[in-house]
């Protein structure tokens, strides 16, 4: 028998309880400050209801362009050998060690009116993408990418040439193929990188605050709204609101643990 | 959340597809493929990277340096460094008793331990925040008894390094659990069997096979802690020279259009992203090479 479990876990269960369970459950308590009819007008308000429109929204738009391209992009950098591969897949992890605000602001200077793109999409389409939803969408984009390449990609790299070879040599084509042999192994990853970024997209404030404009009603997102109010020292509005996002984050966690559950069975990882 | 940050080994698999006429795509596809998603990388990864550094010097030299010089810039650059300095020990700490516990054990509601040590990656960061402040804050639970002794959490330094451990709170954790459950607990055994105690045990046993994916988890950690906004814009109350952190001075120099000055601070923490990511790759060549040894 191997020594320090009741040290090990009497310390994990401690410091999980003091820096996440125990704040955590405040959110619930203050909100029962708020009675149910004041709690459901508050966060049922037309404001922040297009926040959740704006958030959802955008969020599933922009996990699934990256569950589009990341598929691409991971297809690519497994399957293929071009110029600069490693680079790329170096870079890909970008958005998660470039702080958001940064990438805010560099978004932003990309994407505004007299940005290197903004001005090109501009002149050429005469869309607007910094400073409306369109720009929330871009900086989700960002924030998404290396989600769904980075679940996708082991799974790619462990499969098996002969599987394709056997479908092959059966007479299929390398479309049907990829359509019926190797997709359905690749979905159960390829819905948790989606589920992946779009939590992340969710709750995403620092790249987005930057880019969207913030206009209530067009382009605010839901967590920006709880820094509002709580700038109004409406704790009780603010606290309401998290409750909303916090039930959204915890059904978002399950799904995404049943999710890689259902990857490891479909590609044998459990053993 | 799992897999997304797990160190896995850089081996390239290209020529295994590529040479096989049933696993190969025709030229054009591969090429449409690969343009389309470069084209995509350079639109949303590349093109913000490269801004960032060109915004910084359009001002030349001189701006650039003065910016980051400056007393407020020094300031938060300190107040970065200190977050991190606390945050990283305490949640590698946190996460290698976390993994002992859970992968050496057998206790009934692991797997309820584990979606509860996943937590803080999926709750907002203006959540984290807001939550420091419901507990600590004036109004707060422990508001009032902070005041009388004259201790000031929320609007204040140890806010957010409270702010910054809660985000980075999963990373070593989240890196060492997969890699452990693998490892079993047969070689721990045979040193204990052998008369070696838990410290030697961990420190002789475990640690060498752990020590890629540890490094990995706490530079990812490290860099999230150094980059956090959200969480610790809520509890900072942005007093200049006092409680900005760097990615907070980014946002106050921007809001005043001192451009170049928000562009050169930012540039610091984008080439710390690339530092990351160099050490990163590093990690995962290392990893490569030790698995080829085994």
């Amino acid at each position: 028998m191997l020594p320090g479990f009741n040290l090990t876990l009497g310390y994990t269960l401690f410091y999980l309880s003091v820096i996440v369970l125990i704040p955590l459950s405040a959110v619930f308590i203050k909100t029962t400050e708020l009675g149910l009819a004041e709690f459901w007008a508050v966060v049922t308000a037309p404001r922040v209801v297009a926040t959740y429109k704006l958030t959802f929204g955008a969020s599933l738009l922009a996990a699934a362009i990256n569950a589009l391209f990341g598929l691409m992009l991971a297809w690519s950098l497994v399957r293929y050998s071009f110029p600069g591969k490693k680079l790329v897949d170096a870079l890909i992890d970008l958005p998660f060690a470039l702080p958001t605000a940064v990438a805010g602001i560099a978004l932003t200077a990309l994407y505004a009116r007299n940005g290197w793109l903004g001005q090109w999409i501009e002149g050429e389409f005469g869309i607007k993408v910094a400073f409306g939803p369109l720009g929330v969408l871009v900086a989700l984009i960002f924030i998404g990418l290396p989600f769904v390449v980075r679940t996708v990609q082991p799974i790619l790299e462990d499969l098996d040439t002969e599987l394709e070879e056997a479908a092959a040599s059966l007479g299929a084509r390398r479309w049907q193929t990829f359509r019926y042999v190797t997709l359905p192994i690749l979905l159960p990853a390829l819905l948790t990188g989606f589920a992946l970024a779009f939590a992340r997209a969710v709750g995403e404030y620092g790249s987005v605050i930057f880019i969207a404009g913030n206009i209530p009603m067009v382009s605010e997102i839901t967590p920006l709204i709880i820094i509002t109010k709580l700038e109004q020292y409406d704790y009780a509005g603010a606290t309401a609101i998290a409750v909303v996002m916090l039930v959204l984050s915890f059904i978002l966690l399950l799904t995404i643990n049943g999710l890689q559950a259902w990857t490891n069975k479909v590609t044998g990882r459990d053993r | 959340m799992a897999a997304v940050t797990s160190l896995h080994a850089a081996v390239d698999h290209a020529a295994r597809f590529e040479t096989r006429s049933a696993t190969r795509e025709p030229t054009w596809i591969k090429w449409t493929i690969v343009g389309v998603s470069l084209t995509f990388f350079t639109l949303f990864l590349l093109m913000p990277l490269i801004a960032v550094f060109v915004e910084a010097f359009r001002k030349g030299w001189d701006t650039y340096l003065a910016a980051l010089i400056e007393p407020d810039a020094l300031s938060a650059i300190q107040l970065t460094l200190i977050a991190a300095a606390i945050a990283v020990p305490l949640n590698l700490s946190f996460g290698v008793a976390a993994a002992w516990a859970i992968t050496k054990f057998e206790f009934p509601g692991k797997q309820v331990l584990i979606t509860l040590i996943d937590l803080p990656f999926s709750v907002s960061p203006v959540v984290a925040g807001l939550i420091y402040v419901l507990v600590f804050g004036a109004q707060g639970w422990f508001g009032s008894s902070l005041a009388d002794n004259d201790i000031k959490i929320i609007f204040a330094v140890p806010g957010i390094v409270l702010a910054t451990v809660f985000v980075t709170f999963p990373f070593v954790a989240r890196e060492l659990i997969p890699l452990m459950q693998a490892q079993g607990k047969e070689e721990e055994e045979a040193a204990v069997v052998l008369g070696a105690s838990g410290w030697q045990t961990f420190w002789h046993v475990t640690l060498p096979n752990i020590k890629w994916g540890l490094l990995y988890g706490v530079i990812l950690c490290n860099a999230r802690a150094m980059g956090e906004f959200g969480a610790v814009s809520v509890v900072s109350g942005h007093i200049r020279g006092l409680t900005n952190t760097m990615p907070l001075h980014v946002e106050i120099l921007y809001n005043e259009y001192q451009f170049a000055a928000a562009f050169a601070v930012a540039s610091v923490l984008a080439l710390l992203a690339l530092v990351t990511l160099c050490i990163k790759t590093w990690i995962e060549h290392q990893a490569a090479k030790t698995k080829e040894e085994s």
